[in-house]
């Protein structure tokens, strides 16, 4: 791409003595960037020697992408680290860069000069989407130069650049070539942009990417009707920018001008005539769309008999693509007559039958999984469901399926409301690969058949939960030696271009393909350990999770997180939630305890014991979390009120039920399908260890998604950390369950040890707090953790509107806590011998309506909640003497207290607390490896890894600062590969980070509105007072 | 199963002040871990062992790497490897360049020399400050040694400036530093009754009269060498004890002013020539190297060593050198009141703070 690129170098400071003589140092600089999309700027600073080759000091890499951007940065200027993968930071230089872009005017150009990526996960801050266009995704491989021969005798240092250097010059290529797809289909940004490496050895080097292709408009500061930018920022983190400017009636995706031709009456009509819709949804409020859609939302609680089910089942696949986004569909009165209304009554069967499939889960032997949870799931759902099918709709769903983008994949996770219309639940596919089976290495193909197999998968896993969308969708491999694992996961999803327009869930479809996949699978090829691993593996985790569930009373996971990784002998999976409770599901049954020998008197005593204690606990956390029995929901029109329930370790044992599956009778939703058998003393232990869960520390709660509902009034306090430990397994002989128990204490102790950390920080409450676990080395295992803890004031005023009907669990104490659960199997595993498909397992942990966020770590909690309470506030808001956006106070934090270096804030959520982003500079995305041949020397394994994960903090930083900005918001640290050999005093380390540079202002806390939300959840949810 | 490795690493640098405080005082992880624990910290926090020593851990590396930087706190507010808030930087760098004054009070005076950091596990041994905290307060008033020496101005406010210290802590190096500069004797056992705070004190009002920085505004030169002119110009004021006629007039106007106003005034009649003729050849001595070191121990045995064994009272003290430093003011023949001034100001106020038990 033709552009002038001007970097200088203005100062260098820190530098090291390179001269032990004169204790100084003859610093030069190169420069290099051939190619400037693609490449970043390398800045090489050397020392210059008379007499000798100059030797280096080190390097810095500007990434440039953000200046070819109009509306990002002009000018990257500031002081970067040097960085030298042997040394580490070494100094620092100031660099003012510039670029001076010519025309790209070329019609078949290369370049994607100009489309914005962010790693956020939901529609950034200051934008609207004025179109969603779908998946986007690209893969490009390389031969990876620590393999190559010339890695012989070239020194770490050059072999390490040389990796550095290549991998973001594919990040680059494929940035661009995915730039490329998204000016194609017509978008000018791509959200959720999730970019990984494969380090697949010897086979080569893989950086893989996907994204969510968008149209985003900026909000011009006046125009845009302020609903939801002065939402306290905390309980509205995302679509607050899309939900806006519905009136204009731009949005095709979100919002197709489809008033007059949709013929029944409105939801928004409706409802009033329920008795307790809440005030917020009054009539006097504008009529936008957006409102509708909230109270489209509230309407599908159980409770409504009026018949306001909005979507349609037409809708998934649908939209996207690019013809769409010019020429909106044809006004869909055709596809509104045809539309069946469905009551609600049915929908509230499907909401029992969601929390049930836990119920389902457990209604099986391990043997008979996967058919078995999708007879019972899914059987029930097509009776639920029968009296209100509609061919005609069906068949409609089917066409517009057709026209369909090919992967109707999101990776967001947060959407504007009324765009999810009906929640399916989580899919997610597998599969086990043979990396040295790959016929030509250096081509994608390969790869790219693979990770087409499994969306393909995917999709028809969506397809069979009768959903036509995937959202949150997110795709991730381990790799151990020749053998890879790769995943992808997504909450399936119905979404709604059209609001105001009844429809009918195709729901008719059955899974029987899934099962067909599996056995398919498992007959033709000769199964290895891993592929029959992985389902028992996925099987036990989803038991373990709903035992926890129950246990605590909740009946709904949010966030839900599995992570599978294959090390040499083992294989380790690992999944967290956060469980909530929904008053719009049904409350969950009891567990009961059953023994294998009912003969015994003592055992059976023991039994009542436990079941005993069991009761309590269940009736202790009741009290605890103040969850009202359903029968009230009945009451309650609106919020399914998300109630946290605590942390648990791992719980194992059979659940074995001699319930019939027709016994499951998911329209009465309360059966107490779960039977916990003791059948050995590992389980019993298991069961203690449960009922004796340490309790968190007073003042803290966790969550692992982006925020924990009940909390709404945070402090500006944020602190984010990254903790990585690596556990010796030393005991070679451990069964299963010790393997357990070992990995279960480590999560505990390393939660344990952000508590003390952090307790300074209290009243707090760690966000996103995600276990990322790798088997670097046969008995080796490694988990990593990049959360962020906020503050919050406890003495936030509760005072409930006198308007708004009180909803149940509402009242949330002081004691509410809120935990992910972990936890995991492991088991030997062989190698495989051929790669083999394992078909994935979907599950639908949580069915709720309008949910907008599920299974990704950045999954905020109970968005239809928030959606409301947005709806809300905006009505609140209007007569609220504020001005507007930008109007507000602009008082940058940048420069702090008189430090010279500009504070930079980071966390993993999308937002910042108590600030409002008014500015994105561009995505972050780095890539280093450090190397040590002196790891005693630099403090062994742990100074080594805490020198380079601060180093990798500070060029963040001094990247965001030098754009001009204050802070990183959807930080992630994708890949942590730690390699040592202590004989040899040598370790080298692999980090790839990633999020967006941001610019972010306090929020002004003057207006009434943090209180009002405050107020509208806290009748809802308000547990932080 | 052990942890092979265990990082934590925030955005914003973590650190506990009291682990801090553990880690300066040269607590090894484990003996840290344990006063943690005696301290409470575990009830606090419903905290494990495991947990105190992971933390533990955590902290230490992070003040290791931090440590660096604080060798010229400057840097530590323009680094950017670590996140911290300037009021926690303040803390860091006052912390880390604080002192205990058994230690000091073994070194100062001393040349801050590999020689004298061989001595320091003697010292360790002796004052109970361990070896690691004593050789970061010997290596600290190295360093501000080095730094200092060789800049022009005031002496504390170029510490300050340097090293980003309080004012308090400002004065208390620049007495450090001053006093290894002239290498006062500090270490004999007449003088073992004195602090490091008696000293400082005593540096403070050296370094304000007797340096050139005192007169000259500072400009030129150094604030860690005393005034050569001044040391030749006090030569002069031998005549108060050579001129027999000035001594007895000198003599007699402190006794008429003193007279019947202390218990003590007989012997301080009958030790008068004695006492002045101490303080006056202490004056005209300093021009020798050898004899400003030993200006201490000379005050002590010339004056104060004589001026208890008469049990005078620190009000007695007072009274007598005044009037002895006024009454020189009235002899006809004493041309030298400028230096006379100059001189006792400063005997007078250091004598008044070393006069105690």
């Amino acid at each position: 791409m033709p552009g002038k690129l001007k970097a200088k170098i203005v100062a260098g400071r820190h530098l090291p003595v390179m001269d032990r003589a004169s204790d100084l140092t003859d610093a030069f600089v190169e420069v290099d960037d051939e190619d400037l999309q693609d490449e970043p700027l390398q800045v090489t600073v050397l020392d210059h020697d008379t007499y000798s080759a100059n030797d280096a000091i080190g390097k810095v890499y500007i990434d440039i992408d953000p200046l070819l951007c109009s509306e990002a940065a002009s000018v990257i200027s500031g002081w970067f680290p040097i960085y030298d993968t042997i040394h580490g930071i070494r100094g620092e230089i100031n660099v003012l860069v510039k670029v001076e872009l010519f025309n790209d005017l070329n019609r078949f150009r290369q370049s994607s000069c100009g489309v914005k990526f962010f790693c956020t996960t939901s529609i950034p801050r200051c934008y609207r989407a004025a179109m969603v266009h779908g998946f986007v995704e690209e893969l490009v491989v390389n031969e990876d130069p620590e393999y190559q021969w010339i890695d012989r005798i070239r020194t770490p240092r050059a072999s390490n650049e040389a990796r550095q250097r290549l991998i973001s010059l594919m990040s680059g290529e494929l940035q661009r070539k995915i730039g490329l797809k998204v000016l194609e289909m017509g978008g000018n940004a791509v959200v959720g942009y999730l970019q990984c490496f494969d380090l697949e050895g010897e086979s080569g080097l893989v950086v893989r990417a996907i994204g969510t292709a968008c149209t985003l408009d900026k909000i011009s500061s006046g125009s845009a009707p302020n609903t939801t930018t002065h939402i306290h920022p905390n309980t509205a983190p995302a679509s607050n920018a899309c939900n806006s400017p519905s009136k204009d009636g731009k949005e095709p995706v979100f919002g197709e001008d489809l008033l007059s031709s949709s013929g029944p009456p409105t939801p928004f009509r409706a409802l009033p005539t329920s008795s307790s819709s809440p005030p917020p949804f009054s009539p006097s409020k504008p009529c936008s769309r957006q409102s509708s859609s909230s109270d489209t939302d509230l309407s599908l609680t159980p409770k409504t008999d009026t018949l306001s089910l909005p979507g349609s089942g037409s809708v998934g696949c649908g939209h996207g693509t690019a013809p769409r986004a010019t020429t909106p569909p044809p006004p869909s009165s055709t596809r509104s007559d045809s539309a069946l209304l469905r009551k609600s009554v049915s929908f509230t069967e499907d909401l029992l039958l969601a929390a049930s499939v836990l119920c389902a889960e457990c209604d099986k032997t391990e043997a008979g999984l996967s058919s078995v949870i999708r007879n019972g799931q899914w059987g029930k759902r097509r009776e639920g469901s029968r009296a209100f099918e509609d061919p005609a709709q069906t068949a409609d769903a089917d066409s517009s399926r057709a026209e369909g983008t090919e992967f109707p994949f999101f990776t967001l996770t947060s959407f504007p409301p009324g765009f999810l219309v009906h929640v399916g639940g989580v899919v997610s596919a597998r599969s086990v690969k043979l990396l040295d089976r790959i016929h030509n290495p250096d081509e994608p193909e390969t790869r790219d058949a693979w990770w087409e197999e499994i969306r393909q998968e995917i999709k028809s896993h969506a397809k069979a939960l009768g959903c036509h969308a995937v959202v949150g969708y997110s795709e991730s491999t381990s790799i151990c030696e020749e053998v890879c694992i790769l995943s992808a996961s997504g909450t399936a999803a119905i979404l709604n271009p059209r609001y105001m327009r009844e429809g009918c869930l195709d729901i008719g479809i059955t899974d029987h393909r899934l099962c067909r996949l599996k056995k398919k699978a498992q007959g033709e090829v000769n199964a290895t350990a891993i592929s029959n691993l992985l389902p028992f593996m996925e099987y036990e985790l989803h038991t373990q999770l709903m035992n926890k569930l129950k246990l605590r009373s909740m009946n709904a996971l949010f966030g839900l997180h599995i992570q599978i990784s294959v090390g040499e002998n083992m294989l380790l999976g690992l999944a967290s939630a956060t469980g909530v409770y929904l008053t719009a599901l049904p409350a969950p049954g009891s567990i009961q305890i059953a023994g294998k020998t009912p003969g015994d008197l003592s055992n059976e005593h023991h039994i009542l014991t436990i079941q005993k204690r069991i009761n309590d606990t269940i009736a202790k956390n009741k009290e605890l979390y103040q969850i009202n029995p359903p029968e009230v929901s009945e009451e309650v029109v609106g919020s399914p009120i998300p109630e946290p329930r605590q942390r648990s370790r791992l719980f194992r044992s059979h659940s074995e039920s001699s319930d019939e599956v027709s016994e499951l009778d998911l329209s009465h939703g309360k059966k107490d399908a779960f039977v916990l058998e003791i059948d050995d003393t590992d389980a019993v232990e298991d069961i203690h260890s449960l009922l004796t869960d340490a309790p968190t520390p007073a003042g803290f709660y966790s969550c692992n998604t982006e925020i924990m509902p009940g909390i709404y009034n945070w402090t500006s306090a944020v602190q984010m950390f990254t903790s990585v430990r690596v556990f010796r397994l030393s005991n070679v002989n451990l069964t299963n369950q010790g393997l357990n128990k070992i990995f279960t204490d480590l999560c505990e102790n390393l939660l344990k040890s952000f508590y003390f950390k952090l307790r300074s920080m209290i009243p707090c409450c760690l966000c996103h707090l995600n276990f990322t676990v790798a088997v670097p080395e046969e008995e080796l295992i490694q988990v990593a953790v990049t959360a962020v803890a906020m503050t919050f004031d406890k003495d936030q005023n509760q005072e409930k509107p006198p308007d708004k009907p009180i909803t149940k669990g509402c009242s949330e104490t002081e004691e509410q806590l809120q935990f992910p659960l972990e936890l995991c199997a492991d088991s030997s595993s062989a190698n495989s011998q051929t790669s083999s498909k394992i078909s994935g397992i979907a599950h639908l942990l949580t069915n709720t309506l309008g949910t907008v966020s599920l299974l990704t770590p950045a999954a905020k909690l109970c968005q239809n909640q928030l959606v409301m309470v947005r709806s809300a506030v905006s009505s609140l808001e209007r007569s609220s003497p504020l001005p507007e956006g930008r109007s507000r106070s602009l008082r940058s934090n940048r420069s702090f207290g008189g430090s010279s270096v500009t504070v930079v804030k980071m966390t993993p959520l999308s937002f910042l607390p108590g600030t409002r982003i008014i500015k994105y500079l561009g995505i972050i995305n780095m890539f280093f490896i450090r190397e040590t041949t002196s790891l005693r020397e630099e403090g062994g394994v742990s100074g080594f890894l805490h020198s380079f994960i601060a180093e990798v903090f500070a060029m963040v930083r001094a990247h965001v600062a030098a754009l001009g900005g204050n802070a990183v918001v959807s930080y992630s640290m994708k890949e942590c590969v730690f390699m040592e050999n202590p004989n040899k005093n040598q370790a080298q380390c692999l980090i790839n980070v990633s999020g967006d540079a941001v610019i972010c202002v306090r929020e002004t806390d003057q207006e009434p509105v943090p209180s009002n939300i405050g107020q509208t959840c806290t009748s809802g949810t308000d547990g932080a007072t | 199963m052990a942890v092979e490795l265990d990082v934590f690493v925030g955005n914003t640098t973590i650190m506990d002040e009291e682990v801090y405080q553990l880690w300066l005082d040269g607590y090894t992880v484990n003996d840290a871990v344990k006063v943690r624990i005696e301290g409470g910290v575990m009830e606090e926090c419903e905290a494990s062992a495991d947990v105190l020593l992971s933390d533990t851990m955590d902290q230490y590396r992070t003040f290791q790497m931090c440590e660096r930087l604080l060798h010229s706190p400057a840097k530590l507010a323009n680094q950017l490897l670590f996140q911290i808030p300037p009021h926690r930087q303040a803390v860091l760098i006052e912390r880390y360049y604080a002192f205990d004054d058994v230690f000091v009070r073994e070194v100062l005076g001393k040349k801050l020399s590999k020689g004298t950091k061989k001595d320091l596990d003697d010292i360790s041994a002796k004052t109970g400050v361990t070896l690691k905290s004593c050789r970061r307060q010997f290596d600290n008033f190295k360093r501000v040694f080095k730094v200092v020496e060789e800049l022009k101005g005031p002496l504390v406010e170029n510490i300050r400036q340097h090293f980003l210290l309080s004012d308090k802590l400002a004065r208390d190096y620049a007495a450090i530093v001053f006093f290894a500069n002239n290498r006062f004797e500090t270490g004999k056992r007449k003088l073992q009754y004195l602090t490091f705070q008696d000293f400082a004190f005593c540096a403070g009002q050296l370094i304000n009269n007797w340096t050139v920085g005192a007169v000259d505004n500072m400009v030129e030169d150094m604030d860690v060498d005393l005034d050569k002119e001044f040391l030749q110009e006090l030569k002069e004021l031998k005549i108060l004890i050579t001129d027999k006629d000035l001594l007895d007039q000198h003599k007699s106007l402190v006794c008429t002013a003193l007279r019947g106003k202390t218990k003590a005034f007989t012997e301080m009649e009958a030790n008068f020539k004695n006492l002045s003729r101490g303080l006056v050849n202490i004056a005209a001595k300093l021009t020798n190297t050898k004899d400003v070191r030993d200006f201490f121990i000379d005050l002590v045995e010339k004056f104060i060593e004589p001026c208890r064994s008469d049990r005078w009272t620190a009000a007695d003290m007072k009274l007598y050198l005044t009037h002895y430093t006024n009454s020189a003011h009235i002899l006809d023949t004493f041309k030298h009141q400028v230096v006379w001034d100059r001189y006792m100001g400063v005997i007078k106020s250091c004598i008044f703070k070393m006069y105690h038990d």
